[in-house]
C-alpha cells in the first residue's frame, strides 16, 4: 500500500511540470467541434473595446453571444476567470502548408517552373497535415494567407484556417493573384550585378509584365465579346484580376520600386495590396496617397541598407501607419509563423503602438482581404476563431490556454510539446536500467 | 628588433597584446536602475559605479567620484551585456573548406571591426560575441571572442585578448556534404565523421610523442636526432587534448552528439560545448554529465532535415536536466534581439526570469571561459552593461544604452542613423539588400566553390 502511495506521489510529481505547462493539454488529441461557453474572461474584442467579466458563446462554428450572465444552455462551460480572450491572430503572408523542410526539395511546393504561372493554386498544395500547422496554431495564429513565390506571377494565394483535414475545409474565403514586382534590390552580398545591369533587367521585366498584362486584357475583352478562345489558363487567371474578381498582391520592397509600382497600378482600376514594403517608410506618404493597403514584414529583419538606422525594420510598420497607410503584418515564414505575435510586439514597441499592432494582426488583414464580416474581432456572427491566454499574447511569458478555430476546440499539443513531455524526464536517464 | 617581437608574438598566436593598451576604458555611475545582476538577484532602484572599465561598487545612493558622469536610469532596467556564444558577425571569411581538419586556421586573422553588424548587435545589447569558423569541416578553425568596441579600425581592439582559445568542430551533414559528397573523401557519413576525429587525435598523440622523444634525445650527449617537422594543425589538436582549447561543436542530431561524447570520454577531453544541439534534449542527461553544456537556438527548427524532429522546449529540457545552456543567434539578425530569444524559454518551458537571463549572460560566459570577467553585474567584473526600457524579457523591451568596459557605444537617443565607420572605395553605392535574413546565417559561407557540384543546393542550407 505504502509502495503504491509512493508510486502515486512520484507519478504526481512527474506530471507536475506537464500540468503546469499551459501549452500542454493531454485531454484530447483531435480538434473537437461543439457548443462552448467561455465564461468570465476579459474579452479584447479589438473593434468594440475590452470587456471585463464577459462570456462568449460559440455554436455552429460562430460566435453566437458575447455578454455577461450568459446561460450555458447545454454548452460545454470553460471557466476563463482571470484569462483573456482575443480574436484569432492572422498572418498576412506565409508559405505555411506549402513547404515542410525547406532544404529538402521534395517538400518544397511554393514555386513552380515558369515566369507567368498565376494559375498555380496555393490552396491545392496546402498540406493539412504539415507539422508546422500544429506548431503554429497553439501560438494563437489561427489564420494565414499562404502565398506562392518565384517569377513574375508565381500563383494564387489563399487564406487558410489552421484546422481541417482537406484544403477546402481550411479555406478561409479569400484568394489573390501574387505578383513579384520587378526588383532593383539585391539578394545578398553574392549578388554582384552592376547597378546598370539591375536597371536594365528591371526595365525588361517591367516591359514583359506590361506585355503580359496587355495580353490578359485582350483575352478578357475577347472573352467578353463571346469569342471562342484557346486554352490559356494563365490569361484566364490574370483576367480575373483585370475584371476585379481577384485582387493583386504586389510584392515590392525597395523605395524606387514602390514608386514604380504605384505608377504601374495607376489607372488600372484593379484591387491592389502591396506586400513586403520593406522600404515603405521612405515613401510612406506616397503609398498613403495612392490608398494602397500594405501587408508588411517580417518585422524582425535586417535594415535593407548599411546606412539605415538599425531599427528601421522594427519601425517601418509604425511609420507607414502614421502616414495613413492601412497596415497588416506578416512573417513571410513557413515553420516560424508562430512568431507573428512577437513580430507584432516589436512593431508596437518601435512606433506602431500596442493597439494598432493588435489590429495589424486581426481586423486590418481581415479588412484588407475583404473578410472582416467573418474575421478579425470578437463580435457576434463572426467565425469562432478565438485565443484564450493568461495575458497579452504578444508577451512570451503569457501562455496560450485554448485556441478555437471555426468553432473547433484545438488540442493544445503538437510535436514540439509531445517531445517535451517525453524527454523532460527521460527514462532510462543517464544510467541504463 | 621590434619587428622580431611582432613576428614571435604573431607566431605564438598572441598577436595583439601589444595594442591592448589602446582599448578604451570608461567610468560612469548608473543610478536608480532595477539592477538584474543575474548571479546575485535583482536590486531595486540601485546604482552601479564603473571606474576604468571595471564595476567597483553596487549599492544605493552612490556618489560619483570627480569627473565621472552620472546616468539616471530611473524606471529602467540594467543588465549585464549580452553574450552570444555563436556568431559570425565581424568576420570577413567564415569557412576554410579545404580539408576535413583545419585546426591551424584562426578567425582572429579575418576580424573586421568595421562591419555594421557589430553596431547592430550593440543596439540589441550584445557586448561579446563568439566569432566562429563555419561548419564545413569536422575540425574547423579557432574562433575569436570579440568585445564590441565599435569605432576602432584595428581588429586587435575588438578581440577579447583575455579570453581562452576555442575551436569549431562540426558533425553531421555539413562536413559530409562538403567533403564526402563534394570532394569524395572522408567523411561521407556520420561514421566517417567519428573516424576523422579519432584519427586526428591519434595522429596528434603520435606527434606529441615524437616531440617528447626529440626533447628527451636533445639532452643526451652526442645527440644528432633532428627535430620533427613543426605542424600547426597537429599541435592545435595536441592543445585540445591538453585542455588548452574549448571545443565548440556544431551538431544537431542526438546520435552525433552522443558519438562525440564517447570520443571525448576516450580521449579524456573535458572542455566541450555543443552548438545548435537541436536534438540535445534527447541526450540531455549525457550533455549535463560530460560536457560544458549546449548553446542552442530558442526556437529554430525544420529548415533542414536534421532539425525536423526538434522542439522549442529544447533549452528548457536541457536546463531542467542540469545542462549548462545558452541561447545563441548564429545570425546577424537574431543577434539583435537575443533578450527576446531568451524570453521564449518562458513560453516554451516556463523558465524563471533568472534562468532565462542567465542563458544570454553568465551561461555563455562560462561556455567561453570568461565567466570570471563578464556575464553578470558583480564588483570586479568588466563593465559590459545594457540599460533597457521595459524588462528585457518583455516582447516590448527596447535597449537604450550599451556599454563595453564602461564606455558607451550605443545610445538610442544620441546615435546617428548612419553608423558606418568606413566605406570601401570599391563598395557599391547604397546597395539595397532585400530578404537579407537569408544572408544573415553564415555557417556555410565561403563554400561557394562547391555550388556547381550540387546545382546550388548549398545555397539553401546555411546552418
Amino acid at each position: 500500500m505504502n509502495r503504491m502511495y509512493k508510486t502515486f506521489c512520484a507519478l504526481l510529481l512527474a506530471l507536475l511540470p506537464v500540468v503546469a505547462m499551459a501549452q500542454i493539454d493531454g485531454e484530447f488529441v483531435k480538434p473537437r467541434n461543439g457548443k462552448f461557453l467561455l465564461k468570465n474572461a476579459t474579452v479584447v474584442t479589438v473593434t468594440k473595446g475590452t470587456l471585463a467579466n464577459t462570456s462568449v458563446l460559440l455554436e455552429n462554428g460562430k460566435i453566437s453571444k458575447v455578454g455577461t450572465n450568459l446561460s450555458s444552455d447545454g454548452a460545454e462551460v470553460i471557466d476563463c476567470t482571470g484569462l483573456f480572450i482575443y480574436p484569432g491572430i492572422i498572418d498576412g503572408g506565409t508559405r505555411l502548408g506549402l513547404v515542410e523542410v525547406s532544404s529538402v526539395p521534395e517538400t518544397v511546393d511554393y514555386a513552380d517552373v515558369g515566369n507567368v504561372t498565376p494559375n498555380m493554386q496555393a490552396l491545392t498544395t496546402v498540406n493539412p497535415n504539415s507539422e508546422a500547422i500544429g506548431v503554429t496554431r497553439v501560438s494563437g495564429v489561427t489564420t494565414v494567407l499562404t502565398v506562392p513565390s518565384g517569377g513574375l506571377f508565381p500563383g494564387t494565394a489563399a487564406l487558410i484556417n489552421l484546422n481541417g483535414y482537406t484544403p477546402d475545409q481550411m479555406y478561409g474565403g479569400f484568394k489573390a493573384v501574387a505578383m513579384i514586382f520587378p526588383n532593383s534590390g539585391r539578394r545578398g552580398r553574392f549578388d554582384r550585378r552592376s547597378d546598370e545591369d539591375i536597371k536594365k533587367e528591371g526595365e525588361k521585366a517591367l516591359k514583359d509584365a506590361n506585355d503580359i498584362w496587355d495580353n490578359a486584357k485582350s483575352y478578357l475583352e475577347l472573352k467578353k465579346s463571346g469569342a471562342t478562345l484557346a486554352y490559356f489558363p494563365e490569361m484566364e487567371q490574370l483576367s480575373k484580376v483585370i475584371s476585379g474578381e481577384l485582387p493583386l498582391l504586389i510584392e515590392v520592397n525597395a523605395a524606387s520600386d514602390i514608386q514604380q509600382a504605384i505608377k504601374w497600378v495607376e489607372g488600372k482600376n484593379i484591387k491592389v495590396i502591396f506586400t513586403g514594403v520593406a522600404e515603405g517608410w521612405r515613401v510612406a506618404e506616397q503609398i498613403a496617397k495612392a490608398k494602397i493597403p500594405v501587408v508588411t514584414g517580417p518585422i524582425q529583419d535586417l535594415p535593407t541598407r548599411g546606412s539605415d538606422r538599425y531599427d528601421t525594420p522594427y519601425a517601418n510598420a509604425g511609420m507607414l501607419a502614421k502616414a495613413g497607410v492601412k497596415v497588416a503584418l506578416r512573417t513571410d515564414e513557413e515553420e516560424n509563423v508562430r512568431n507573428l505575435p512577437f513580430h507584432a510586439a516589436f512593431a508596437a514597441a518601435y512606433g506602431l503602438g500596442k493597439e494598432e499592432a493588435l489590429k495589424a494582426v486581426t481586423i486590418n488583414p481581415a479588412e484588407i482581404f475583404g473578410v472582416a464580416d467573418q474575421y478579425g474581432s470578437v463580435e457576434v456572427g463572426k467565425r469562432a476563431n478565438l485565443v484564450v491566454s493568461t495575458g497579452d499574447p504578444f508577451e512570451t511569458r503569457s501562455q496560450i490556454i485554448h485556441v478555437f478555430i471555426d468553432g473547433y476546440r484545438i488540442p493544445m499539443s503538437n510535436r514540439h510539446i509531445r517531445l517535451y513531455q517525453e524527454f523532460l524526464e527521460r527514462s532510462p536517464g543517464l544510467k541504463s536500467n | 628588433m621590434k619587428k622580431h617581437i611582432y613576428l614571435i608574438a604573431a607566431l605564438l598566436g598572441l598577436g595583439v597584446g601589444i595594442s591592448q593598451a589602446q582599448v578604451q576604458k570608461g567610468s560612469v555611475l548608473i543610478k536608480n536602475a532595477t539592477v538584474l545582476t543575474v548571479t546575485k538577484g535583482n536590486l531595486e532602484s540601485s546604482d552601479v559605479l564603473v571606474q576604468n572599465g571595471i564595476i567597483t561598487q553596487i549599492g544605493k545612493n552612490l556618489a560619483a567620484p570627480a569627473g565621472v558622469n552620472t546616468i539616471d536610469a530611473s524606471g529602467k532596467y540594467l543588465m549585464p551585456g549580452i553574450i552570444d556564444a555563436h556568431s559570425h558577425v565581424g568576420l570577413d571569411v567564415v569557412n576554410e573548406a579545404s580539408a576535413p581538419i583545419t585546426s591551424e586556421i584562426r578567425m582572429k586573422d579575418v576580424v573586421n571591426p568595421t562591419e555594421i553588424g557589430i553596431y547592430r548587435a550593440l543596439a540589441g545589447g550584445v557586448t561579446v560575441s563568439h566569432a566562429m569558423h563555419g561548419s564545413a569541416n569536422v575540425v574547423g578553425g579557432q574562433n575569436a571572442t570579440l568585445k564590441h568596441r565599435w569605432g576602432s579600425m584595428d581588429p586587435a581592439d575588438i578581440i577579447m585578448q583575455d579570453a581562452p582559445r576555442t575551436i569549431k568542430f562540426a558533425l553531421g551533414e555539413n562536413p559530409t556534404r562538403v567533403h564526402g559528397r563534394g570532394n569524395g573523401i572522408q567523411p561521407r557519413s556520420r561514421m566517417g565523421v567519428e573516424a576523422v576525429i579519432r584519427n586526428g587525435f591519434n595522429e596528434a598523440i603520435q606527434y606529441k610523442k615524437a616531440w617528447e622523444t626529440y626533447q628527451f634525445a636533445k639532452n643526451q650527449k652526442g645527440n644528432t636526432t633532428p627535430p620533427p617537422a613543426y605542424n600547426e594543425r597537429l599541435q592545435t589538436l595536441v592543445d585540445i587534448l591538453d585542455g588548452k582549447i574549448i571545443i565548440h561543436c556544431h551538431s544537431y542530431r542526438a546520435d552525433e552528439i552522443y558519438m562525440l561524447i564517447n570520443v571525448i570520454k576516450d580521449f579524456n577531453i573535458k572542455k566541450v560545448v555543443f552548438q545548435h544541439t537541436n536534438e540535445g534534449f534527447k541526450v540531455a542527461p549525457e550533455i549535463a554529465e560530460y560536457t560544458m553544456g549546449a548553446s542552442v537556438f530558442a526556437d529554430w527548427w525544420a529548415y533542414k532535415m536534421e532539425v525536423y524532429y526538434s522542439t522549442a522546449f529544447n533549452a528548457a529540457i536541457l536546463q531542467k536536466n542540469g545542462a549548462l545552456t545558452s541561447i545563441n543567434s548564429d545570425s546577424a539578425e537574431l543577434i539583435r534581439h537575443l533578450y527576446h530569444e531568451a524570453a521564449k524559454t518562458q513560453r516554451y518551458g516556463g523558465l524563471t526570469d533568472e534562468e532565462a537571463l542567465a542563458m544570454i549572460t553568465i551561461n555563455p560566459a562560462k561556455q567561453l571561459g570568461i565567466e570570471d570577467k563578464v556575464g553578470s553585474i558583480e564588483v570586479g567584473k568588466q563593465a559590459d552593461l545594457v540599460i533597457f526600457e521595459g524588462h528585457p524579457l518583455s516582447s516590448y523591451a527596447v535597449p537604450q544604452m550599451t556599454f563595453v568596459d564602461g564606455v558607451k557605444y550605443f545610445d538610442i537617443k544620441k546615435d546617428n542613423n548612419d553608423q558606418r565607420q568606413w566605406v570601401a572605395a570599391t563598395e557599391m553605392v547604397e546597395p539595397i539588400f532585400l530578404r537579407a535574413n537569408e544572408e544573415a546565417h553564415r555557417c556555410m559561407q565561403d563554400v561557394d566553390a562547391y555550388f556547381e557540384a550540387f546545382q546550388g543546393a548549398f545555397l539553401k542550407e546555411k546552418h
